[in-house]
């Protein structure tokens, strides 16, 4: 059985197929106003708010995420928010003031889009909004709209942002009693379950030990986190899973360890959570966690998810790679660590075995003399899949000579890679034109690029070769210079939206 | 409520309520054609009332608490009826060849499915083409494009339609797809004739001139994206009848189409739609599948059935904006003047017609943009290949025509070393009886205000200083481009397809005075129903909120044209306003009698009736009226006058005015990477007297940034096979919120009049601004250009992709020996 709560009532289910996703859940009960526009994920249309317990007394965690992309088994434990339940329904009552901003504002046309753009909102106006265009944008990534052209949304979420919105944690102090309940009765329930009359099953156990349990009798199982990858497979391609474990209610996977020189984070920690650690520890890597997925696919989306699916355009691998992270795996036969370099075995295959479970990534801090330059290339800035993904790491000592390079890239082969050749180019020498150019040219080698309707193997190469030049350029010319930026998302217009 | 953006909005002031006063005459349709100032200038200060109760307020769209709070009710929220069935297509994986065999024993034998269905279980006609026959229903014996449907698999539930659908074994024996558009047309695979618009002899013009040039651009397609996929339920009825719930733009045309299908008359055959999910166009004629398979099935198994395409069948299975290929030859002078412009205008019609002869039509309306054309020969070609067969999308061939003239002009502009600017204004169509106030069909352009819309937005958007500004940031910038561009819009309203310009509409005034409205048009986010709620609120002199709007049902209004061609509110507007008027004229001829004051001397305003010294409350007057036996409904129809065009001379009259708008977009790119952004865009369009201003703006921003978007990130691709490969959002990449500029001013003209007698002297607004965003594509050429000495003209195609811009980049940085 899971249990969560929706408007006042604790919802409990039992013999639903686990395959079923939130949001066909929600519209097969008469909760039509979350919509389906794509059913990947992608346009945001599907968004509901959940909401956990927090780490204070009173807090509650309100995120937005993407129903058409989260199996009900998801729901235990939480609270589910859908944008039935933000104002009073027929007549005069009052609308809730992200609701009333999109009124004010003329932000719906079609109004299709809404009620997720309503959502994404309401639970970003539970945090710290701000009237920053790019905290706006932030925010609102993972909502498409086709008739507005944004504007007037932006101009809604300042209106928010300079107003007050009652959290939802003062409005609704029953809320939090009835999550801390719920977490009672679930301690004495025992790991989640959940099987329909077809013996289809879902399993969330809450330690390693749990899990090896369940998957030692279902050893096919399919394991599942945020479901942002695998939960395609079921809307998109009409996949059904037998068996489904869900792996985030693990407890050891949500250990953070920031103290020593090696970093630890868990696998079922959410990138939206996660990336705030990996920021700290290498802040170059910041541009890459905006321009990763959306608020909505980070919320839901792990980094041990990002490394068990092993896509060669995830966007965690090339950093990891170029940070020289050990994977931490367990199994029947204990814990063991993967160096991330040995982790990636061939197009989505990993050196973990199938009863093992992804623990935790263990990064070592990166030394003082550490240079990093970070990119995406992707047809659209935001909320798109890597084209290419670069991460340059090069170790400089006082002269300038390289001493060591990891060089992690995405999308320039069926596996997320180092690039050796383009690495021993520069190690040994000064960074400089020539050795930069020879690196451009052993890139030749290291990669035999994907070609696909993201882009052409020919661009890739190209772009890869181009962004090394440019990570030359940062490392030389330095990233201050505002004068003459070399990222055009550090080109702005001093003008607003009026 | 917000206030109104523009003038004083009183009920009070004496345009209003001579616009609300009875007995005043219906326009007649038959009317000459009101004349221009002589100098083409847009005031006219004999144009009636604007200021009439609620027109000219930005009123929120008339559903806009219900999206926000998710009430708002679209085809696959309707609560499904007892026994209701789910559809699931079942695609061909080829895109050309033959269908030898559909095996559905697997899909049968499954628990819940309730049938499959195929060509064969057809018992009308199995063609459901809009205008020339061609698009099948269901596919018999021929595969012509990708994903084409073969069959329909009906079940209890959706997941096990889908399941079951994966398991029908379809039988195809491949041919070669026809692929390649430019291949195609020199093979002459012409789905319609040839058409040419000819003035002058232009090859000879060309060929006399001082300077030549010529290009080739080839401009890809556009999926529209609506948020809500194709969705219909159908319902049976007795007797034969069918009453479909339909997410389309085309009532009228899903009525008669699912009737064909089913061997019915349209008038056993009802079509509902309250609200579409955004539609674009690709509701026009894309809605039809849906609708006749869902009725089909409920006919085949008296059960209702409904079909919604999820995101990737919709991807594959419905047409978009059409791809074409554009080559051209000009000759000009010194200042870059135009001489004459040959240019071939060829649109990829994928595997049939639809309605891509009118797409091609209106390309070649568009080629000119705001350019005269002394000399021209303008010849449009409809061309097959191998794919879905593509529809209409907002602009409907216009862009695809104007990105050519533009792109010639950029060209001419390099060439000559002239600001592109320079060259457009050099090009401007003059003022009426400057003897360049005709266009390469024939029709004068006597509402011109292109010079004007241009000036003063060059100087609101500073754009001197800021291309100087620019000049000088680019050169010391060392991976990043900046570019700016200033472009301008002409766009002819009318549809080109004559029978199409009417519109219809049912009014009810009910004896407690609340007002119930129908009309022809339909909601697709365009806010058409509250802008002819205000037309109908002023007529009547009453509060919009009195006006119950309601779903667009052809049992109500019949024989409604799509909602197409930016045309909703000048034909559905004056249709109601026409019904409106027509209820008043009688309650006024009534209360006339009884208050023995003359038939003028009655007027509505304020939600009250006044007649002469009396006032009484609208409701009680209606009441009163009843009482006394007066009817109190009314139709109304409207249809567009003067308007005609010969295809076989190619000149005619084919648009009752013209929509102007004018657009400074600014960008920045990497030169490393080819990714763009643009960072600022200022936008002044034109849309006469604007019914709600907040509407309008709403319907310039979101033309502009779906135009952005068909420029740069969204590119449909298919592989060797004719396999579309972009199929969902994650590859086909239409604007996010980032993708809408920092600086984003827009502008209404703020002084414009309609000189033709459209409702309240308003302009269509749909289509226009889209074409606005051919500003980005320039602005984008501009900062490529600056990696040349300014005289390489950048290769660029349309979408402008990272990979596209990155391939321009390079063409500049390295020119092609030829150019040396």
């Amino acid at each position: 059985m899971i249990e969560f709560v929706l408007g006042n009532e604790v919802v409990r289910l039992d013999d639903v197929d686990p395959n079923t996703t939130v949001l066909d859940w929600l519209r097969a009960n008469g909760r039509t106003g979350t919509k389906e526009g794509c059913a990947s994920g992608d346009c945001g249309a599907c968004t509901v708010a959940v909401v956990d317990r927090g780490e204070e007394e009173s807090d509650l965690d309100v995120r937005a995420v993407n129903s058409c992309i989260s199996l009900v088994g998801s729901l235990d434990g939480r609270a589910l928010v859908t944008v039935e339940d933000l104002a009073g329904t027929e007549g005069d009552g009052d609308l809730h003031p992200v609701q009333q901003a999109m009124v004010d504002e003329h932000g719906s046309q079609c109004g299709f889009c809404t009620p997720g753009f309503v959502m994404s909102m309401f639970a970003w106006a539970q945090g710290e909004p701000t009237t920053d265009r790019h905290d706006i944008d932030t925010a609102l990534s993972g909502n498409l709209c086709r008739c507005t052209g944004y504007r007037p949304i932006v101009a809604a979420a300042r209106r928010i942002a300079e107003g007050h919105v009652e959290p939802l944690a003062t409005d609704d102090a029953g809320l939090r009693r009835r999550l801390d309940d719920l977490a009672i009765t679930q301690r004495e329930r025992g790991m989640a379950t959940l099987e329909d009359p077809d013996g289809t099953t879902w399993h969330a156990p809450r330690t390693l030990d749990e899990a090896t349990e369940v998957l030692a009798e279902h050893p096919d199982a399919k394991m599942v986190a945020g479901g942002t990858d695998l939960v395609l497979q079921i809307t998109q391609d009409d996949r059904h899973f037998d068996h489904l474990v869900d792996v985030t209610r693990i407890a050891e996977l949500h250990a953070v360890e920031t103290d020593g020189e090696v970093v630890t984070i868990g696998a079922a920690v959410p990138l939206e959570d996660g990336q705030h650690t990996l920021t700290e520890i290498a802040p170059a890597t910041a541009t890459l966690w905006h321009r990763y997925g959306s608020v909505p696919i980070r919320n839901a989306a792990t980094i041990g998810g990002n490394l068990g699916t092993a896509s060669p355009i995830g966007d965690t691998p090339p950093v990891l790679l170029a940070l020289d992270a050990t994977v931490v795996v367990a199994g029947p036969g204990g814990v063991r660590g993967i160096p991330i370099d040995d982790f990636f075995v061939d197009y989505r295959e990993t050196a973990r075995a199938d009863d093992e479970v992804i623990v935790a990534v263990e990064i070592p801090r990166p030394d003082p003399r550490d240079h990093l330059s970070v990119s995406k290339v992707s047809k659209r800035i935001d909320d798109d899949i890597s084209a290419v993904c670069a991460v340059v790491n090069v170790t400089l000592d006082d002269d300038g000579t390289v001493t060591a390079a990891r060089l992690g890239f995405g999308g320039m082969a069926a596996i997320p890679k180092r690039a050796s050749g383009a690495e021993q180019a520069l190690v040994g020498g000064q960074l400089d034109d020539e050795s930069v150019a020879a690196a451009v040219a052993a890139l030749a080698d290291d990669f035999t690029p994907i070609d696909d309707m993201r882009a052409s193997a020919a661009y890739r190469a190209q772009v890869a070769g181009n962004l090394l030049r440019r990570a030359h350029l940062e490392f030389t010319a330095g990233n201050g210079d505002a004068a003459r930026p070399l990222r055009i998302e550090h080109v702005h217009h001093e003008e607003p939206v009026t | 409520m917000t206030p109104p953006d523009q003038g004083d909005t009183t009920v009070h002031d004496a345009a209003g309520t001579r616009a609300a006063t009875a007995g005043g005459a219906v326009p007649d349709s038959d009317r000459t054609t009101s004349s221009p100032p002589p100098d083409g200038s847009r005031s006219d200060p004999d144009a009636p009332g604007i200021d009439a109760g609620a027109t000219g307020l930005s009123l929120p769209h008339d559903s806009a608490r219900r999206h926000v709070t998710g009430e708002a009710v679209y085809t696959d929220d309707l609560t499904p009826l007892a026994g209701e069935l789910h559809l699931a297509p079942v695609r061909a994986d080829i895109a050309s060849g033959t269908l030898d065999d559909v095996d559905a024993s697997t899909a049968l034998a499954m628990p819940g499915v309730v049938g499959v269905f195929t060509a064969d279980d057809v018992t009308g006609d199995n063609d459901i083409a809009p205008v020339f026959d061609g698009d099948p229903l269901l596919a018999r014996d021929e595969i012509r494009f990708f994903g084409q449907v073969v069959a329909v698999v009906a079940a209890e539930d959706l997941v096990t339609a889908r399941q079951a659908a994966l398991t029908v074994v379809v039988t195809t024996s491949p041919t070669t797809p026809n692929l390649d558009l430019a291949a195609s047309w020199k093979a002459g695979h012409h789905l319609r004739p040839t058409h040419t618009q000819r003035r002058g002899d232009a090859a000879t013009v060309i060929a006399d001139a001082a300077h030549r040039l010529s290009g080739e651009l080839a401009i890809g397609g556009q999926e529209h994206f609506y948020l809500e996929g194709q969705v219909a339920r159908a319902v049976p009825g007795e007797d034969g009848s069918m009453h479909v719930d339909s997410s389309t733009q085309n009532p009228t045309e899903m009525q008669e189409l699912v009737g064909k299908v089913l061997g019915e008359p349209m008038g056993a055959v009802t079509v509902e739609v309250r609200r579409m999910g955004g539609g674009f166009g690709g509701k026009e004629t894309q809605s039809a599948q849906c609708a006749a398979l869902a009725a089909l099935v409920a006919r085949a198994t008296g059960r209702s059935a409904r079909m919604r395409l999820r995101r990737h069948d919709d991807m594959v299975t419905t047409g978009k904006r059409a791809p074409f290929l554009g080559t051209w030859q000009v000759g000009y002078d010194d200042d870059g003047r135009i001489l004459g412009l040959d240019v071939d205008l060829v649109g990829n019609a994928g595997h049939s017609v639809d309605l891509s002869e009118g797409v091609v039509d209106r390309a070649m309306f568009h080629v000119d943009n705001c350019y005269f054309l002394e000399a021209a020969r303008v010849t449009g070609h409809t061309v097959a290949t191998s794919t879905v067969s593509n529809t209409a999308f907002r602009g409907f061939g216009g862009p695809q025509g104007m990105l050519v003239i533009e792109s010639a002009i950029e060209a001419i502009a390099r060439e000559r070393g002239l600001d592109p600017l320079a060259v457009r204004r050099r090009n401007f169509y003059g003022p009426v009886g400057s003897g360049r106030d005709t266009t390469h069909y024939g029709q004068r352009v006597t509402d011109n205000i292109i010079a004007r819309l241009v000036d003063e937005v060059a100087v609101t958007a500073d754009y001197d200083a800021r291309r100087a500004e620019i000049a000088s940031w680019n050169a010391s910038s060392p991976v990043l481009r900046r570019g700016i561009s200033l472009t301008p819009v002409k766009f002819g309203i009318a549809f080109t397809v004559k029978h199409l310009n009417q519109g219809g509409a049912l009014l009810h005034v009910y004896r407690d005075g609340s007002i119930h409205l129908n009309h022809g048009g339909t909601e697709m986010g365009q806010g058409l129903y509250v802008k002819v709620a205000q037309v109908v609120a002023a007529e009547l002199g009453v509060d919009t909120g009195r006006v119950k709007l309601s779903a667009a049902r052809t049992d109500k209004v019949p024989n409604t044209s799509p909602t197409a061609a930016s045309s909703g509110t000048d034909l559905n507007g004056a249709a109601a306003q026409y019904a409106a008027r027509e209820v008043r004229d009688r309650m006024a001829r009534w209360l006339a009698k009884r208050e023995g004051v003359p038939v003028d001397g009655v007027t509505f305003a304020d939600d009250r009736v006044t007649a002469g010294d009396a006032s009484f409350d609208f409701a009680e007057i209606a009441h009163d009226a009843y009482m006394d036996r007066v009817g109190l409904s009314a139709t109304g129809h409207y249809a567009t006058p003067d308007i005609h065009y010969d295809r076989e001379t190619g000149s005619g009259r084919p648009f009752f005015y013209y929509a102007y708008g004018a657009a400074v977009t600014e960008v920045v790119i990497d030169t490393l990477t080819g990714e763009t952004r643009v960072l600022a865009a200022d936008l002044l369009h034109d849309v006469g007297r604007s019914i709600n201003p907040a509407i309008d703006r709403g319907q310039v921003e979101g033309g502009f940034v779906q135009g952005l978007g068909w420029l740069t990130s969204e590119e449909l691709q298919w592989n060797d096979d004719g396999r579309p490969t972009v199929t969902g959002p994650s590859t086909y990449k239409i604007p996010a919120i980032a993708d809408a500029p920092e600086r984003f001013n827009v502008t209404l003209v703020p002084d414009s009049v309609n000189l033709e007698d459209v409702v309240y002297r308003s302009k269509a607004v749909g289509e226009p601004p889209l074409m606005l965003a051919i500003s980005g594509w320039c602005a984008i050429k501009d900062a490529v250009a600056s990696l040349g000495d300014g005289a390489i003209d950048p290769p660029l195609r349309a979408p402008a992709t990272p990979e596209a811009v990155l391939a321009a980049c390079d063409a500049v940085r390295t020119p092609p020996a030829s150019t040396q």
